[in-house]
């Protein structure tokens, strides 16, 4: 062993097994250190209890039409309305031009449906979409406020206090600092009466 | 330590030498209290002191504070409530601990404005100016972090609005925000890491302070004529400065008498006036308040974070230019941060060879402006976001940023300076006359 070191010292890169070790030792420590600071990051993630909270079944038997309910789910507030016939029609008549973000943003479709009043609202237990229902976050995409509902804002529908966001009566950005249409979560209906979220 | 020549400490006696020769710790107090100071600095140079005592003031308030309360969302509210009404004089430490915050930010932020005004920032002294915006940052990320903990109403939703800032940064966003809130919802998780990093950050910033006070100990201070103390001979120097101890120290102490009589004023009789009404009721994730307003503090930061909305032309350009990744939600906290970044840059915007503004008379009426515009900013962040108040934000966010990337710069080229005393000597006579001649300040013996 003695006698290998020795003639690979003696050659043109005297110290190559050494730079090989030094950087073999640094890339190892420093492997090491990250996989030492991971768990002390990755504590902040959510638990495994926060995780597991995923579904909740709502009963929407008492709301009739023209109001809402609001569900705590996943921490956050869900909207479901029951949206009345002049809604249906406010909403249905936007072309999508108008509309700052032209996309659905619904969970239960593909990512990039558009963003009609259709493709926002909730088939009832029939599979029937009649435009009627109506769930969504209801948390602004701009930072997180819970938007006044009950036709508030400038078009009908729902309006955050934070920064002035409207919506209309399909839960889309009209105006406003928010980026997106409120978010339609994973939902549908397992009962007559009941919506399954998540 | 610092340039400037000045008595070192000698340890007399033997325990004095036995000690110094083994950690020179006396020493190093006694060459930091006795720190050769400009002796023209006017009443604008208390608010280190001040700050210093905040920072005290808060820990040990802070401290007390925690031994009563409960970082749960079940309880949090009501254990705030019991620190109020059952611990005793509960009531005063929290009031004191809740208006200290307060103080420390009218504080800081005379501080910075002094600094800006004397060209405090400039060459050598960028590290100092630096480390104070750090300080700064870590000020706002604790008193942030404290005023989420009563649970209230506007704790819940200023975490929910501040912690969605993170949630515009692109692609990786979303994953921060739930990183940062340890679930999707600000929640209990959330409640808990902001009480350990609020108790965290505060010896952060002490830390700081200590580099703070370490660099301008070692760069001597700026003072109101932006001339350097002459550090040639010994006799130069001590024409220009006098020791911290007892001079600075006396003066620092009288002026912050004087800024707490104000401040108990305002704990005894007005103690809620800063704050919302809005937090004396519990966090509701159901219902945000129909206002929500951050502490004053943060005011003309939140101004000018939301004065950049979509129809904003620039918020246009930018988010065409980089195809819609830079949109209207993430440039307003560019925006924000950058207001902070383009202030901590300004040692190498601004291009006048002249310290101080007394000796810029163009200066002085952009700096002024300045002031105006902090407080506009301000009041606009206090009202909701809608015209006329987006319009004036963003009139004044504008002139926020053209203050530090345009002026500052041009004013170097354009402004015919006034001419500066040599010494900051002849500055101390010409205000205080014969009788404050370096002589006549040295204490009868």
């Amino acid at each position: 062993m003695r006698e290998t070191l020795s003639v690979s010292q003696s050659e043109d890169h005297p110290s190559t097994r050494r730079d090989f070790i030094y950087y073999a030792t640094g890339g190892v420590g420093a492997v090491a250190a990250g996989a030492a600071v991971w768990p002390l990051v990755n504590q902040m993630n959510p638990s495994a209890d926060t995780r597991a909270a995923s579904s909740l079944r709502v009963d929407v038997a008492d709301v009739a039409e023209g109001t809402q309910m609001t569900v705590l789910f996943l921490g956050k507030p869900v909207f479901i309305r029951r949206r009345t016939a002049d809604e249906i029609e406010a909403a249905r008549a936007v072309a999508l031009s108008e509309l700052p973000d032209d996309v659905a943003r619904n969970d239960n479709i593909s990512d990039d449906a558009s963003a009609s009043d259709e493709n926002r609202t909730l088939s009832n237990f029939e599979g029937e979409n009649t435009g009627e229902w109506l769930v969504m976050q209801g948390v602004c995409t701009h930072l997180g406020c819970v938007p006044l509902g009950d036709g508030a804002g400038d078009f009908g529908g729902w309006f955050c206090p934070c920064h002035g966001s409207h919506y209309d009566t399909a839960g889309r950005i009209r105006r406003g600092p928010a980026p997106e249409n409120l978010p339609v979560p994973t939902a549908s209906f397992v009962e007559e009466s009941v919506i399954l979220l998540g | 330590m610092s340039g400037i020549p000045h008595d070192h400490y000698e340890p007399k006696t033997g325990i004095e030498k036995w000690l110094h020769s083994r950690l020179p710790v006396v020493g190093l107090l006694y060459d930091t209290l006795m720190i050769p100071t400009p002796k023209n600095l006017n009443w604008m140079w208390i608010w280190g002191i001040v700050l210093a005592f905040c920072l005290v003031l808060q820990i040990v308030t802070g401290i007390i504070l925690v031994m009563h309360y409960t970082p749960h969302v079940d309880l949090a509210f009501a254990s705030i409530e019991h620190i109020m009404r059952n611990v005793n004089g509960g009531w005063a430490i929290r009031y004191i601990h809740m208006n200290g915050a307060s103080l420390f930010f009218i504080a800081v932020y005379l501080h910075i404005f002094r600094g800006l005004y004397y060209g405090s920032y400039k060459a050598p002294r960028e590290v100092t100016w630096i480390i104070g915006m750090l300080i700064y940052l870590m000020m706002m990320g604790t008193a942030f972090l404290g005023y989420v903990l009563p649970w209230g109403q506007m704790s819940f939703w200023g975490a929910t609005v501040i912690t969605g800032l993170f949630g515009a940064i692109p692609f990786v966003g979303e994953a921060i925000q739930t990183w940062l809130l340890g679930g999707p919802a600000v929640d209990n998780a959330t409640l808990n890491r902001f009480l350990s990093l609020h108790y965290l950050l505060p010896f952060v910033i002490a830390g700081l302070v200590v580099v703070h006070i370490w660099a301008f100990h070692t760069t001597g201070n700026n003072n109101p004529t932006g001339v350097e103390v002459r550090r040639n001979t010994r006799k130069e120097a001590d024409a220009d400065t006098l020791p911290f101890w007892p001079y600075f120290v006396i003066k620092d102490f009288f002026a912050l008498a004087v800024v707490l009589t104000a401040f108990f004023a305002v704990v005894g009789f007005m103690p809620n006036y800063l704050g919302h009404p809005d937090n004396y009721i519990e966090a509701n994730a159901l219902a945000t308040p129909a206002h929500i307003v951050p502490e004053w503090y943060f005011l003309p930061f939140y101004a000018i974070l939301r004065a950049f909305t979509a129809d904003v032309m620039i918020v246009q350009i930018v988010s065409w230019l980089t195809g819609g990744i830079v949109d209207a939600k993430f440039f307003g906290v560019i925006a924000m941060f950058g207001a902070i970044a383009v202030m901590a840059l300004a040692p190498w915007l601004d291009t006048s060879s002249v310290r101080s503004g007394r000796y810029r008379p163009m200066f002085k009426w952009w700096f002024w402006l300045l002031g105006v515009d902090f407080m506009v900013l301000m009041w606009c962040g206090s009202q909701p976001a809608e015209p006329p108040y987006s319009v004036i934000s963003l009139i004044g966010s504008a002139y926020w940023f053209g203050y530090f990337l345009v002026v500052l710069p041009l004013l170097g080229i354009f402004e015919k300076p006034l001419p500066q005393p040599e010494t900051i000597e002849d500055d101390f006579k010409e205000h205080y006359g014969k009788s404050g001649s370096a002589d006549a300040t040295t204490p009868a013996e």
